[in-house]
């Protein structure tokens, strides 16, 4: 009673010397954000907004108002880069997913030699991006390819295939290479998410007669939504900045047919030298992750419990 | 007994799905160490044998001994250069994190909860989006081509990282034994680091291992700051080898395989470790 009271009258003052204290903590962080994200990505919007076309501190960087956005607006090349972005995205992420839970449901199996497979699982996540691309793009080689030879030798195939040599199979294969390294993160997501169901509810779901694939749908489906909410958002996002595994693979092409966003917006901007137009084109993905990044917080704070807040 | 008969045959397609997945899964990485040491002839054999006849060591021969500007060499250097920068970088970050992150978990101040979602925000921003004027940046200060200039670039989207995942593991550890520390007349300074460090020393070692496979795979900041020798990380290596020289694979291989080296070794030994640490960090708030 009497310790509760003392906390009441001394709240004020406390929260100000710890408000204080907070801020000295913070500043080494706050300084390095600020410093290389908040200044570098108000640079950004400015230079949105003006012509720039050359790298040199002097230059003049005249404004020019919406003309950027009314440009890239216009222009075909953008266009189509946000049409080869989305359907990356979109197969990419739900190949992802659906993979993913199936990966993490084979985890959860109580079989022998588990661990095995969960090393396994974990090793592609591991490889770095850059390998990985650089790997598949050897190993779907038109002449040389391990992949071709394996597919041939294998009578699925009577001839070497050309994987990277047309769009859309180069656009397609450019999405399996990356959801074979990117599935086993969404797996094991799915598989912390089943670990903490509870065991007796599929117990009373059996004693109901419902079979496993009845059980699926509407005991392990439904609880798992919470963390499949959270790895959708993370891999999409994650998806549509996608640039490492094209610029290796492909670095575009054939004839821009798997240029991305960040790729189009890397060429206007490092190839081209406008660096005006690079700006606002990597603005438009800033939205879109910022939409979905909103959106992630807020579910994630739905899931902190009022305590916290 | 029919129901034994039913979960006995799940788990034989159990059994064979998950020998189809470790297959697919590994084999591709396999291949990679195993291209690494065939002859360069072997590799553009019609029809491949997967498993050459003899070894070819010269190529890890020369990633280990020859001069810094060849391509083998190359290798060498980036991966030297990869280490140091992961290393400041988590240095830096776990300087600046901890501090912070205390303040976050233990301290009580307005704009809290916002300030907290704006780092997580900052995190998420696009390295395409910064790129254009943080290479103006560091063309002025003349840390282009240079290890520091990459650490301090590194320190943006590693620190919020190190910063969150912290804040949740203090919120793990009773705040009693902050309070008992403060009854003993310890300060602020000497509880973060003789009661909470201590308890908090499994959240840092994730954190760590985290951190370092992020600068590990940080590739456009990379291809854009660094062109020379003595800057260039593993993985811009590795893709302007893989884009030159396509037809010796050998080399790209090897390189592949070093660069691959320590997030796999990561990632075997500590498995658990990072399994929970990805989750607890994305899934709790």
């Amino acid at each position: 009673m009497t310790e509760a009271t003392v906390e009441v009258a001394t709240k004020p003052r406390r929260a100000r010397r710890e408000g204080r204290t907070a801020f000295f903590l913070l500043l080494p962080a706050v300084a390095v954000v600020i410093g290389v994200v908040g200044w570098p990505l108000t640079t950004t919007i400015l230079n949105s907004f003006r012509r720039v076309e050359s790298a040199l501190p002097k230059a003049p960087k005249p404004f020019v108002g919406l003309h950027n956005y009314a440009y890239i607006l216009s222009d075909s090349d953008f266009w189509n880069a946000v049409r080869n972005t989305l359907y990356f995205t979109f197969f990419n992420t739900g190949l992802e997913l659906i993979l993913g839970v199936g990966l993490g449901v084979l985890m959860f199996q109580p079989m022998r030699g588990r661990w095995l497979l969960r090393v396994a699982v974990i090793l592609p996540w591991a490889l770095p991006t850059v390998v990985n691309a650089a790997m598949w793009r050897y190993y779907m080689n038109a002449d040389f390819g391990p992949l071709n030879a394996l597919l041939v030798q294998t009578g699925l195939r009577q001839d070497y295939y050309s994987f990277l040599g047309s769009g859309t199979s180069a656009m397609n294969s450019v999405i399996l290479v990356d959801v074979w390294k990117n599935t086993s993160l969404v797996a094991f997501f799915v598989l912390a998410g089943l670990q903490v169901i509870p065991k007796e509810l599929y117990e009373s779901a059996e004693v109901d007669g419902a079979g496993s694939l009845r059980r699926f749908w509407s005991i392990t489906l439904p609880l798992l939504r919470p963390v499949l909410a959270v790895v959708l958002v993370l891999r999409t996002i994650e998806a549509f900045k996608v640039f490492d595994v094209i610029y290796v693979m492909t670095r575009g092409g054939p004839a821009s047919s798997t240029t991305s966003l960040a790729l189009y917006a890397y060429k206007t901007a490092f190839s081209d030298q406008l660096f005006g137009i690079g700006s606002a084109i990597s603005l438009v993905i800033v939205l879109f992750c910022l939409s979905l990044s909103l959106f992630y917080i807020r579910a994630l704070g739905g899931s902190m419990g009022p305590e916290q807040s | 007994m029919s129901r034994r008969r039913d979960m006995h045959r799940v788990r034989w397609w159990v059994y064979l799905i998950a020998a189809l997945v470790i297959v697919i899964a590994l084999g591709p990485i396999v291949w990679l160490a195993i291209a690494s040491v065939t002859p360069s002839e072997a590799l553009l054999e019609k029809p491949l044998h997967f498993f050459p006849s003899q070894l070819d060591l010269s190529r890890w021969h020369a990633i280990f001994t020859q001069g810094p500007n060849s391509p083998a060499g190359g290798f060498r250097v980036a991966m030297l250069n990869s280490l140091i920068i992961a290393f400041g970088t988590v240095v830096i970050s776990l300087v600046v994190g901890i501090p912070a992150a205390y303040a976050f978990s233990r301290l009580r101040f307005r704009g809290r909860r916002t300030a907290l979602m704006t780092f997580l925000a900052t995190y998420m921003v696009p390295t395409i989006a910064l790129v254009i004027p943080l290479y103006l940046i560091l063309a002025n200060v003349h840390l282009l081509n240079t290890r520091i200039g990459l650490i301090i670039v590194y320190s943006s989207f590693v620190t919020p990282f190190v910063l969150w995942s912290l804040s949740n593991y203090m919120d793990g550890v009773p705040r009693e034994l902050d309070e008992a520390a403060t009854i003993d007349g310890a300060g602020r300074l000497r509880i973060l680091w003789s009661v909470l460090l201590p308890l908090t020393r499994p959240g840092i070692f994730a954190a760590i291992l985290f951190a370092t496979l992020l600068c590990w795979d940080e590739f456009l900041y990379a291809l854009i700051f660094t062109s020379t020798a003595a800057s260039k990380t593993i993985p811009v290596a590795v893709a302007e080898f893989s884009g030159k020289f396509s037809t010796d694979f050998g080399l790209v291989a090897a390189g592949g395989v070093l660069a691959a080296l320590p997030p796999v070794l990561i990632a075997l030994a500590f498995q658990r470790y990072l399994v929970a640490g990805l989750v607890s960090g994305a899934v709790k708030g």
